[in-house]
């Protein structure tokens, strides 16, 4: 039993020390690495097109990112690494889509889509507001009711 | 009457707008260089590494980059169609060996046959970033003043070359 405890603690120990290992940080600026990873959420992977370029281990992935270290490194602003990646790739691989005038649809469909609904909305509530204000029976409209009702019990006594 | 059309017609408009989007290839990103000037490099050839290649070299040439690589399975698949075209003579085809090993590319030139005046190796694939590569095969058909004008994602065919590229080049050689 005391073995196996033993066993157990240097296993553990062993794997802490693999798991220390492979946690080490890639590259030594953890400052770049910050600025990298935030840049790099922002940005498309152009082979598998749903992930973005911090999440893709695909080869393209990988020269995209040392090629934006390098330009952290070099003293480039998050603007200008943008517009170098965008004039290779084009504004495929920003997830968040520019604001142009092929863009207007995208951004502003959906608060065109609600103004219309509650357009439509308004026009119906409306409509029934109108429904049922006629609603109410007149006295004569009672009286006359009566009146049916009576005549149809004398036609059809009970 | 309206009550019925008009959401009938909003709806056959969404089917066709789906339809469209749908038959799109989206793995085919359009390129923002094209007619742009081809991005300068130069690079050690594959075969002599010694000399270098630059498309400076060719200016005043129409002429064709296809990336490609040994391990690119797309590429098995387009190479016949290169060999056909280079055979031709129609327009000087260069290549650009992308994240390849040397001796791989080499090797795999030897066997199936090579259909480049030369090769460009882009050992660590920055050029091919420069180009906006995100996946091989591509083919760039640039013009004699430097400028892309074409560009082609995905293998070759026949019937890309037949029906687009070939016109092209005939119109930049006019």
């Amino acid at each position: 039993m005391k073995r196996l405890a033993v066993h157990l603690l240097v296993l553990c120990s062993l794997s802490a020390a693999v798991l220390a290992q492979t946690a080490q940080p890639l590259a030594e600026d953890p400052e770049v690495e910050k600025r990298l990873q935030v840049l790099s959420q922002e940005l498309r992977c152009l082979v598998c097109q749903n992930e973005t370029l911090a999440d893709s281990r695909a080869g393209l992935a990988e020269d995209l990112r040392r090629e934006i270290r390098e330009q952290i490194k070099a003293g480039k602003s998050d603007k200008e690494i943008i517009a170098f990646l965008t004039a290779r790739y084009g504004d495929f691989v920003l997830y968040r889509p520019r604001v142009t005038p092929t863009t207007y649809l995208l951004w502003f469909g959906p608060f065109v889509l609600l103004a219309v609904g509650l357009v439509v909305l308004y026009r119906q509530l409306k409509q029934r507001r109108i429904q049922i204000k006629q609603q109410p029976l007149t006295d004569q409209d009672r009286r006359r009711l009566d009146e049916l009702l009576e005549a149809n019990n004398e036609k059809e006594p009970a | 009457m309206t009550r019925f059309l008009l959401p009938l017609a909003l709806f056959v408009g969404l089917v066709i707008f789906l339809a469209i989007g749908l038959r799109r290839d989206p793995h085919e990103v359009p390129s923002p260089l094209i007619n742009k000037p081809a991005p300068a490099f130069q690079l050690p050839q594959l075969h002599e590494q010694a000399k270098t290649f630059s498309p400076q070299e060719i200016r005043g040439k129409v002429w064709l980059l296809n990336v490609w690589a040994s391990w690119c399975i797309s590429c098995r698949e387009e190479h016949p169609v290169l060999l056909a075209l280079a055979r031709s003579g129609e327009v000087p085809l260069y290549g650009l060996n992308y994240k390849d090993q040397r001796n791989d590319a080499i090797a795999w030139l030897d066997e199936l046959g090579n259909p480049y005046l030369l090769s460009a190796a882009d050992l660590d694939g920055r050029v091919g970033i420069d180009w906006g590569v995100y996946g091989a095969p591509e083919t760039y058909l640039i013009d004699r003043d430097g400028v892309i004008r074409f560009k082609h994602i995905g293998p070759l065919t026949p019937a890309v070359i037949q029906g687009q590229l070939l016109p092209l080049v005939r119109n930049l050689n006019k």
